[in-house]
């Protein structure tokens, strides 16, 4: 391995890595608030937004995230909607991560006894209240594994983001190779950015694991 | 005495079985009525049906004089003067003791967080857990917890406390320290419905003693009367299952 050829591609790497970065945020906030609210309306069953919702997750949950990035940067300008690459990677990455993010959250309510709801119910709170109080916090508490492990799983999922032409890390990986042909320094590099972008995440997931844990279950 | 409660008539039923059959119950102010009865007769039912948590299809239960209408809107204004406890306790897991307590008060009544958390804290003392306002209820005995049960629904100031066999869950060395804290209740004059299989305790705390079996009051009277001289072949029956002589 040239240490050379490593310094040489180390600015690319970094550009990369803050688009990588920044994209895969972007859609793992759409896919948190989206999961939250189709999760909502899923448990409490609300008549026609549940199906709506049920329906998006199954489409969602059981379609690549490289054929749905193809739909929505090929195939929507076809009926006149045309946005930027990094707008429909963000909200591909978006919509996917809903699906799995929804099922996570949705465990966590229906966790939660009825019998919890019926407490609070008998001190005269009202539904908000129960639901803000009691309900979320505690479906929270309980989904945080499932989240967590998501939102590395979605990280990962933007190495998708070169097939619309993103210059992600991926991307830059590829073109570097295809370039110079210094496989082994482009693909060491592709390595070493996905582990600084993921380290940190895992780390900081524990770390939120065991104190949102540790009021319900200890440490 | 003032009518604090009246049951009028109220049926309650699952498809075509009756579960409630017409059952008529008053609570006076500052009385405490226990209520037994085999398992699956009605009487966990007739206090979900108190509080509204279980819709009726006869008759109608009238808070001091006002009949609740299980309309949306107004319920929780009914059950803020209603407490209950359940058998499993039901504190809040991500809460701590203290978090548990002042919730309702903070939320519903809007009170001041400091005035609640003194108020809680002087309820904590008198049943001996001033020194677990920190702790979470997994940190908790089940007594414990049930004691922490007891003055969380307290803190809202019921006019009416529903205690849902509230030691069943519990250890035979637990029972105890959270009776004790009913009976203490009864003697300062709370009005309680209780429903419980501690027939001693029934016996000690009792004001009146109702016996239902298969969905209907078969028999009512004095603590005395009741235990020493049952009128029903019923609650003889009953009453005889719990002894060993």
């Amino acid at each position: 391995m040239d240490p050379e050829v490593l310094i040489d591609y180390f600015p690319r790497y970094a550009e990369a890595f803050l688009l990588t970065v920044r994209l895969g945020f972007t859609g793992i906030f759409i896919a948190f608030v989206l999961g939250i609210v189709s999760a909502f309306f899923m448990h409490f069953k609300v008549p026609v937004l549940s199906q709506f919702f049920g329906g998006y997750i199954e489409v969602f949950r059981n379609t690549p995230l490289l054929v749905q990035l193809f739909f929505i940067y090929f195939g929507l300008p076809k009926i006149g909607i045309a946005t930027s690459a990094e707008v429909c990677g963000a909200i591909g990455l978006g919509l996917l991560g809903g699906s799995y993010m929804a099922e996570g959250f949705r465990s966590g309510l229906d966790a939660v006894s009825v019998s919890q709801t019926e407490s609070a119910l008998a001190l005269g709170m009202t539904g908000g209240q129960i639901f803000f109080n009691v309900i979320f916090p505690e479906a929270f508490t309980l989904s945080v594994p499932a989240i967590v492990a998501n939102v590395i799983f979605l990280l990962k999922e933007t190495s998708i983001f070169s097939a619309i032409s993103l210059m992600d890390l991926m991307f830059t990986a590829k073109d570097l190779i295809g370039l110079y042909y210094n496989t082994t320094e482009a693909l060491f590099l592709l390595v070493v950015f996905y582990i600084v972008m993921l380290i940190p995440v895992s780390v900081a997931g524990n770390l939120i694991e065991r104190k949102v844990r540790y009021k319900m279950f200890g440490a | 005495m003032d009518e604090i409660l009246n049951i009028n008539n109220l049926t309650k039923a699952y498809d075509d079985i009756n579960v409630l059959d017409h059952v008529n119950l008053t609570v006076k102010k500052g009385e405490v009525v226990v209520i037994v009865g085999p398992s699956g007769c009605g009487k966990s039912t007739l206090l979900r049906c108190i509080n509204s948590f279980e819709p009726i299809r006869e008759g109608k239960v009238i808070l001091d004089g006002e009949t609740i209408n299980p309309c949306k809107g107004k319920l929780n204004e009914v059950r803020e003067r209603i407490g209950m406890v359940f058998q499993n306790y039901e504190l809040f897991p991500h809460k701590t003791v203290l978090q548990n307590m002042i919730l309702a008060p903070v939320k519903v009544k809007k009170i001041k967080k400091k005035e609640a958390e003194k108020e809680a804290l002087a309820l904590l003392d008198r049943v001996g857990l001033s020194g677990k306002k920190n702790s979470y209820p997994r940190q908790l005995s089940g007594g414990q917890k049930q004691r922490v049960a007891i003055v969380r629904a307290l803190m809202m100031n019921p006019e009416i406390l529903l205690l849902d066999e509230i030691t069943a869950a519990l250890d035979p060395e637990m029972v105890r320290e959270v009776l004790d804290v009913v009976i203490n209740l009864a003697k300062e004059g709370r009005t309680m419905v209780i429903v419980t299989h501690e027939m001693a305790f029934a016996r000690a705390v009792a004001d009146r003693m109702v016996f239902i079996d298969g969905g209907r009051i078969v028999e009512e009277g004095t603590p005395d009367d009741f235990f020493e001289n049952p009128k029903t072949e019923r609650l003889r029956k009953f009453l005889d299952s719990f002894s060993y002589q």
